[in-house]
């Protein structure tokens, strides 16, 4: 058991280094010159873009050699400094993300999971069973090839707009201040139900697909065969396949984290949740690249620590790991 | 000697399987409808061609008209192209890099092995979308075949875990230790006795690549990180929520992007199922 965490978080170490150095490398690497970029937009006179050119290469830190420029970043990184953010000037980047990481949280964790409980349930009743299997595994392929955005889009237009029951833009109403009390709550919920539906919805999917699937190809295996000859009743053997069959889904969970933050961003961006995601969207179209680069070592940060969960969540489901046998390589 | 019957087992089958006729049909009809489209519009993508504005569909118009009076049909219809071009390009990539480095890994084992699956798992942790984003973020000048550069490049690592996978399990099998026991040089086993035995299993994973590469170009369009020039279906709703057809009910202007995404990749993922079917005698429904 040692072994196979010390080895996962010498791959989430290594992981995070290695993101950290593109997210340093990117800016200072790629042709053309960011800070220009900046400045280009500010419409300034020549003689005044000259001094903003020096001033921002020198605050941004870049006049000093390649390798103490790394170097800086780091010892910065480690004091919690990720810049400056242009397009809301003067916060710090870290103060921005901080404010908006609690509702990615309290969308994606809500949207992740019951999919992912909800999918596996469905998915491993429609294994082998004819009626069930014909609705719900089209219906699987349908939505995990839908867009996110698109679904989120839909979802606005027809709830938001034809019927009108649901808000569709911000976390609450612009009206109410955030305090504690029923009315906010509610008002929370209802701005929140709809973009957590799009995600849950897709999701739910992927996942139903995936485990009927799996179910499958357990029933076929040889302990479920062996039991099905000793007379044991069906709902025990499946019992079994299920237990299996989880496995892997679990394994899924942490490797499709990547595609659930990329749904996240867009459908944040439909609803103009406060999120992350839509953050970095204001980011791009202001061209501010601290806040963007944050947000970027924010997201492999989050996927990395959901990451390490999971495999300690492995542990505690599939006994050989625990035994040493590794039941699941690295 | 008998692969000629083989091959015609395989048509038999690929003929009776509905999952598979479905599939192919939806792709090869928005394929056709790509190539064949723009035949039946006079317009450019973003030529201000009806000065109404917004309109629903009209026989003029038939996918109706956005808020600046641009034809959504011929937008749709461009868009498919870019659709398309992604999902060969980036797909293409994707798998092309995925199957190298995962037949390495798993047909040298070892420390090549070692170090290429310590890469892998790191790349495959890194959320895709994040690094592409902070790419596309930087580059002054993006088009649609850069885009599915960068799209296939960081979406090869689940390919070559797959692979090495698979390539693990064929190498140990009887008639590959007998080639190499009878001194058969490695290049030969690996295009003789071990890649034909994969090359269904290739396919498979090239079309889920394709259709991966298609959404992930879709994500980047839609937060304004696509193509600068032309048109994409991603871009379609980009611009549609971007102008509040949402609000305003412009229904036409963004549902068919979406639909027609949503098509494509669902007709590869049934496609996908109904080859597995064919070409894996266990899961055939007959």
């Amino acid at each position: 058991m040692r072994r196979y965490f010390g080895r996962k978080l010498f791959i989430y170490a290594l992981t995070f280094f290695l993101a950290a150095t593109i997210d340093w490398m990117i800016p200072r690497f790629m042709p053309g010159d960011p800070v220009q970029n900046m400045l280009s937009r500010a419409a300034l006179h020549a003689e005044a873009a000259e001094v903003m050119h020096g001033y921002y290469t020198r605050a941004f830190g870049l006049d000093v050699p390649v390798w103490q420029q790394y170097i800086n970043f780091w010892i910065a990184l480690f004091h919690g400094d990720l810049g400056t953010s242009v397009y809301l000037f003067p916060q710090p980047v870290l103060q921005i993300i901080m404010r908006a990481v609690p509702y990615d949280i309290f969308l994606l964790l809500p949207a992740i999971l019951l999919s992912w409980l909800a999918g596996n349930k469905f998915g491993a009743f429609a294994a082998r069973s004819k009626w069930l299997d014909n609705t719900i595994s089209p219906l699987g392929y349908i939505l995990t090839a839908t867009p996110y955005m698109w679904l989120g889009i839909l979802l606005a237009w027809f709830f938001g707009i034809v019927l009108g029951i649901f808000p569709i833009a911000g976390a609450y109403s612009f009206t109410m201040r955030p305090h504690l009390s029923w009315a906010f709550v509610g008002n929370l919920l209802k701005h929140w139900f709809l973009p957590f539906a799009s995600l849950f919805l897709v999701k739910f999917g992927g996942w139903a697909i995936g485990m009927r699937n799996m179910i499958i190809y357990e029933l076929e295996a040889d302990y479920s065969h062996y039991l099905e000859a000793l007379g044991a009743p069906r709902k025990l053997v499946r019992q079994y396949a299920y237990r299996n069959a989880i496995l892997p889904q679990i394994t899924g969970l942490g490797l499709d984290l990547g595609v659930v933050v990329a749904g996240a961003l867009v459908t944040e961006v439909v609803f103009s949740y406060p999120g992350i995601g839509y953050l970095i969207l204001a980011a791009i179209q202001n061209q501010d690249y601290f806040l963007i680069q944050g947000c970027f070592l924010f997201i492999i940060i989050g996927v990395l620590l959901a990451n390490f969960i999971i495999d300690i969540v492995y542990v505690i489901v599939d006994p050989r790991t625990r035994t040493g046998m590794q039941g699941e390589t690295v | 000697m008998t692969e000629p019957k083989k091959k015609n087992e395989f048509l038999y089958f690929a003929l009776r399987n509905n999952k598979l006729r479905i599939g192919l049909t939806v792709v090869f009809f928005f394929l056709v409808l790509t190539f064949v489209g723009p035949q039946f519009t006079d317009y450019t993508p973003y030529a201000y061609v009806n000065p109404m504005g917004a309109q629903p569909p009209s026989s003029e118009h038939w996918f109706g008209t956005t808020m600046f009076g641009q034809d959504v049909f011929t937008q749709f219809v461009f868009g498919l192209q870019a659709t398309f071009l992604v999902g060969i390009v980036g797909g293409g990539l994707g798998t092309l890099i995925g199957v190298v480095v995962g037949f390495v890994a798993g047909y040298r084992g070892g420390i090549v092995d070692e170090i290429l699956s310590t890469i892998t798992n790191i790349v495959l942790v890194i959320p895709t979308l994040a690094i592409l984003l902070i790419i596309a973020a930087y580059l002054e000048v993006r088009g649609v075949f850069t885009e599915s550069i960068f799209i296939g490049c960081t979406a090869w690592p689940w390919t070559a875990r797959a692979v090495r996978a698979q390539t693990f399990s064929l190498r140990s099998r009887e008639f590959v230790d007998l080639a190499r026991l009878s001194g058969m040089n490695t290049w030969k086993i690996i295009f003789q006795e071990v890649a034909p035995n994969m090359m269904s299993y290739l396919l498979l994973v090239f079309i889920l690549q394709f259709g991966g590469a298609i959404l992930n170009a879709a994500t980047l369009d839609f937060i304004g990180l696509g193509p600068m020039e032309g048109i994409s279906l991603g871009m379609m709703m980009q611009y549609a929520v971007l102008w509040g057809a949402l609000h305003l009910g412009h229904w036409w202007w963004f549902v068919p992007p979406g639909a027609a995404i949503m098509a494509i990749v669902g007709a590869l993922y049934v496609t996908n199922v109904g080859l597995d079917e064919v070409f894996n005698p266990k899961l055939r429904e007959m």
